[in-house]
């Protein structure tokens, strides 16, 4: 696919001339800044810059905070103590780490089902789709390994459970967990491998976030409208498009300092309300909290996980079938996993002609109810696995699979869709018109 | 947008909390204390942290430690903000086992505050940090944005909620209690009125004592507490100037392309 037709950098300049030559990196950076970006953008699209600046928060309040921390079992909870206490802005730097994973996870959300209400997992964007996918399962292991480095009891169950679900795996199961953990239970080993690997996973990270930047830098954003900006000549493309600098960099900035004003009430004001009390007393091997409850962002794969129990006759089908290879246990990890892999499949399990949620009738209900599910498997992960928990997790954890392998595919069949603009000029005319310029492209499912 | 904003997060927070819920689904009777540290311009009440110091020095510190709190920071500003000779004179009323004497010796300010005499005294450092008062509704946990989490509440209530009965399981004595989860504690009631003579004269009923020896922990559990919501404060108003800036700036710079058909 041709790129969007615009200006380059020309070096003009003795000096430029040479360094282009040399490194092209003004060029470079040039076309980065003045990418032509589709004007119509709404307000869902600044998640991105809210996500590329929590990277760099975290690495570098994280950066700040291992210069103070000690990985071994006997000091981890008192050397996070130390930074509390002792270490200069310590408990800022702290706090702002540890809600810092919580404002990622609400950005990532909010980016994935824009991009899924949008449209823009379709083609051409499958690459930019399945990289964002990467990105968010190395968040989650990355969140995960942190999790565990303040070694409180929570830290210490979660990561005996998490680890357990690797155990459930039939044959190698329980070599890969003792493989993984550096020992028959979670100890000293543990903690010094997921602390090596939370300070190495945010860098590799990083890299993915270029490519993923680079990935829909060479298709072109996609829009409210899922219409393509027109290739056919660079002023056709002009009349659908502004510079990324300063048009969308200033809009992306405001966006974000809101949302950091909101994150530093969080922060100053109430630190501890998305943690979990359980966290401040430290590791007892010897005394198992009466509830292991994962942290807020886990809560609906972690309700998807119990779902499946062996009440349920899908879980007694599989049993039977494979000769009970696949227990109740290992049938839940399949669909945690399942879960978040039916989601990087969306490009090739939606059908439809049309990209965007806005012109799909039928799909942007479903979709209004995927958001709902999504919600209420947060609500019953955080529950006890008793009734009426387990009845409401099995239904929400069907939908969730019967969205992505049933209605996606069917709903490109039967839905008649709605006329889309033929342009994204169009449709910004339009806009105009009716608001005088306000934000008006909000969708029921936001 | 700010609404859909607000939304999310206090779905989020909301659904989150019920994490908190979770960990003590039981039917206990926590009482909403009123402490001056509660919201986000709440601070520390001097007075009371130096008389829960007292109640904790007297009482509490029988068997239950403080490991994590070093004994210099009861001088340190926005906590019990003790003169240091006091807080010198202080010190020696402990003992701490030094690894290079190999031997015990008196504690000096730079020491922590001693470990748990009792194996099954918990260490009481983190506590307000570590139990959370308030659950509900519907387990969602919503109204920690207004009560708080309730930790400092949980520990009062614990300290005023023995009902004088009591029961022998195995052996040990267990002593009925609202506040305790599974209704019966095996820490005896530590509290009787009139226990503690407080210097500025404050009332000394169970009540009023278990009221400032939460302030106490609260304050040994965050002890950066009104230095956090202060930076919290400052970096709220930066980030609102900076947005009504950027808000400005953005709309300046879209006027043109939204305003008449000009292209």
């Amino acid at each position: 696919m041709a790129g969007i037709p615009h200006d380059h950098y020309e070096p003009k300049a003795d000096w430029e001339k040479g360094l282009a030559k040399r490194l092209p990196i003004v060029g470079l950076l040039y076309d980065t800044l003045m990418i032509p970006t589709p004007k119509n953008l709404n307000w869902m699209w600044i998640w991105g810059i809210v996500l590329t600046f929590v990277l760099v928060l975290q690495i570098a309040t994280g950066v700040v905070l291992v210069m103070h921390y000690t990985p071994h079992v006997d000091l981890a909870f008192s050397s996070v103590e130390h930074i509390m206490r002792n270490v200069n802005s310590g408990a800022m730097i702290r706090y702002i780490h540890m809600n810092g994973a919580s404002l990622f996870f609400v950005a990532v959300y909010a980016h994935i089902f824009r991009g899924l209400y949008y449209g823009s997992y379709k083609a051409p964007r499958e690459i930019t789709w399945i990289i964002g996918m990467l990105i968010y399962l190395l968040m989650m292991g990355t969140a995960f390994m942190g999790y565990v480095l303040p070694w409180g009891q929570m830290s210490f169950w979660g990561a005996t459970v998490i680890t357990g679900l690797f155990g459930a795996i039939p044959f190698i199961g329980e070599a890969l967990q003792t493989w993984l953990l550096g020992g028959p239970a979670v100890d000293n080993a543990t903690l010094n491998r997921f602390f090596s690997l939370h300070y190495l996973l945010p860098f590799v990270i990083l890299g993915l976030v270029v490519v993923h930047i680079w990935a829909f830098h060479t298709t072109g954003n996609n829009n409210p409208t899922g219409v393509e900006v027109r290739r056919t000549s660079k002023e056709d493309a002009e009349k659908d498009t502004l510079p990324f600098w300063p048009y969308f960099v200033i809009k992306d900035l405001f966006a974000l300092a809101v949302i950091l004003a909101v994150f530093f009430a969080v922060v100053g004001f109430m630190p501890n309300y998305l943690g979990h009390p359980d966290n401040y007393i430290e590791a007892n091997a010897l005394a198992t909290p009466a509830h292991i409850v994962p942290e807020w962002y886990f809560l609906p794969f972690y309700a998807i996980l119990r779902a499946f129990t062996d009440e349920v006759w899908i879980v007694q089908i599989a049993s039977f079938v494979t000769g009970g290879i696949i227990d109740a246990k290992f049938f839940g990890v399949i669909a945690m996993f399942g879960a978040i892999a039916v989601m990087a499949l969306a490009p090739w399990l939606d059908t439809s002609s049309v990209r965007s949620g806005r012109y799909r009738p039928m799909f942007k209900w479903w979709f209004a109810l995927l958001v709902v599910d999504f919600f209420v498997l947060m609500w019953v992960g955080a529950m006890p696995a008793e009734e009426p928990y387990n009845t409401i997790s099995l239904i929400a954890s069907t939908y969730w699979f019967a969205y992505f392998l049933v209605l996606l595919p069917l709903l490109g069949v039967i839905e008649k869709p709605l006329a889309q603009p033929a342009t994204i000029e169009e449709d910004f005319a339009s806009k105009k018109a009716s608001s005088g310029g306000g934000d008006t492209a909000a969708t029921p499912a936001e | 947008m700010i609404k859909k904003l607000a939304l999310v997060a206090a779905t989020t927070l909301g659904l989150s909390a019920g994490a908190v819920y979770a960990a003590g689904a039981y039917d206990t009777h926590i009482e909403d204390f009123d402490f001056s540290f509660e919201g986000p311009f709440g601070t520390y009440d001097q007075n009371q942290l130096q008389r829960g110091l007292q109640v904790y020095t007297e009482v509490c510190s029988a068997c239950h430690g403080l490991k994590f709190v070093p004994i210099r920071s009861l001088s340190e500003e926005g906590g019990p903000d003790m003169p240091e000779d006091q807080v010198r004179a202080y010190a020696e009323n402990y003992e701490v086992f030094d690894a290079e004497l190999d031997d015990f010796r008196t504690a000096t300010p730079a020491d922590h505050f001693p470990e748990s005499g009792l194996a099954n005294a918990p260490d009481l450092s983190l506590m307000a940090k570590a139990r959370a008062g308030f659950h509900g509704p519907y387990g969602l946990g919503i109204n920690q944005f207004f009560k708080g989490i309730g930790g400092p509440e949980y520990i009062a209530s614990l300290l005023t909620g023995y009902t004088g009965k009591e029961k022998e399981e195995a052996g040990v004595t267990l002593y009925e209690n609202t506040a305790f989860p599974g209704g019966y504690i095996a820490m005896a009631p530590p509290l009787y009125d009139e226990q503690v003579e407080f210097a500025d004269g404050h009332a000394n009923d169970i009540h009023h004592m278990a009221e400032d020896v939460s302030a106490f922990l609260m304050w040994t559990a965050e002890p950066k507490m009104m230095a956090r919501k202060q930076a919290g404060f400052v970096g709220v108003v930066f980030l609102t100037i900076l947005s009504v800036l950027l808000y400005l700036t953005n709309k300046r710079i879209w006027a043109p392309v939204k305003g008449k058909k000009s292209s």
